[in-house]
């Protein structure tokens, strides 16, 4: 199947992934660190396990960024 | 209020502009923005918005200038290692531009203090370089109702986007502060200074362009800059139904100290 992740087209072996699974594929180390948007929406992260990505789905991983100036 | 001559002249460049004339330049001259972080984020928007000719500009910040902070806090000078950052700040601001009033905050938000800071100021930009610090500004702003910009840095990446009351706010795509530890600073990971720079710069325009009600501004949307590879990449954005703050069951009330829950735990 086709997915865009992250704004690219990449192609995957397997017709259907877990998010969960797709994290593990795209070496994100901790799921922690990111937050999942599928198909516009963002995903609640008790879902990652149960939710399964389709051909043509677009995947976003945001990450967490801090940066700037330490204020606390 | 009328511009002076002398107001005509420095701002000529941009009252020429259709979005600014001189009815724009009176706005900005009248608008007060609050910049929470005189850091890398922080040390470009307060430059640009002062050249603007924005009237007041409220600064935030409990620390000195540390000789490591030089490298992309563009506003500290060497001269400067060991002063407060907010009287650094506000010098610079008064050779670039002395009308304009600085309003200095030397102290550290926290939810006690932040929500009346907020309120007295039209626009805030968050150059904050933390997660307890970032929620408590989107939740503040939040329930003040007033615009603010989100900026993260990291590396060669950044991330922005704009807050308007009634639009997605960041509790919408991150619904609370990351693990600590999972996330490393830019003290740990590294930061490279242009990177703070561009990111702060796009945090004052989306100032200047609120103030001026010009062209689209950042809301629902976060731009992704990887500067290493060069890429500008927004990603859409919506108001999410489950955000603890703007949801539809939201669990969020009040303000919430994340560090000092963790030390109150201790205790």
């Amino acid at each position: 199947m086709k997915l865009t992740v992250n704004g690219k087209i990449e192609s995957f072996e397997k017709e259907s992934l877990t998010i969960e699974e797709l994290l593990k594929l795209k070496k994100v180390k901790m799921p922690e660190m990111v937050t999942v948007e599928l198909n516009g929406t963002i995903l609640e992260r008790e879902k990652f396990k149960t939710t399964y990505v389709k051909d043509n789905d677009s995947i976003e991983f945001i990450y967490y960024m801090g940066g700037g100036s330490p204020i606390i | 209020m009328r511009l002076t001559n002398e107001q005509i002249e420095r701002y000529s460049r941009q009252i020429i502009l259709k979005e600014v004339g001189g009815k724009g330049q009176e706005k900005l001259l009248n608008s007060k923005v609050l910049v929470i972080g005189a850091g890398g984020l922080g040390s470009p928007a307060l430059l640009y918005l002062a050249s603007a000719g924005v009237g007041t500009i409220g600064i935030v910040d409990g620390d000195k200038v540390d000789i490591t902070n030089l490298q992309r806090q563009i506003i500290h000078f060497t001269e400067d290692v060991n002063k407060e950052k907010i009287y650094s700040a506000k010098e610079k601001i008064a050779k670039i531009n002395p009308h304009v009033r600085v309003i200095t905050y030397n102290t550290k938000v926290n939810a006690s203090n932040i929500r009346e800071i907020v309120r007295e100021f039209d626009f805030i930009i968050d150059g904050t370089d933390n997660f307890p610090a970032k929620f408590l500004i989107n939740d503040a702003c939040f329930f003040e109702k007033k615009p603010f910009s989100h900026g993260g840095i990291l590396r060669f990446q950044g991330q922005t986007f704009t807050y308007l009351p009634e639009n997605a706010c960041y509790r919408c795509i991150f619904d609370s502060p990351p693990p600590k530890g999972v996330v490393p600073t830019c003290s740990e990971a590294g930061i490279i200074g242009v990177m703070a720079g561009l990111l702060g710069v796009i945090q004052a325009s989306e100032a200047i362009k609120y103030i001026l009600s010009a062209g689209q501004l950042l809301t629902n949307k976060l731009l992704f800059v990887d500067l290493l590879n060069i890429e500008f990449r927004t990603i859409n954005f919506k108001k999410n139904k489950n955000c603890p703050l703007c949801g539809e069951n939201p669990k969020i009330k009040d303000l919430i100290d994340y560090e000092t829950e963790i030390c109150d735990l201790k205790n």
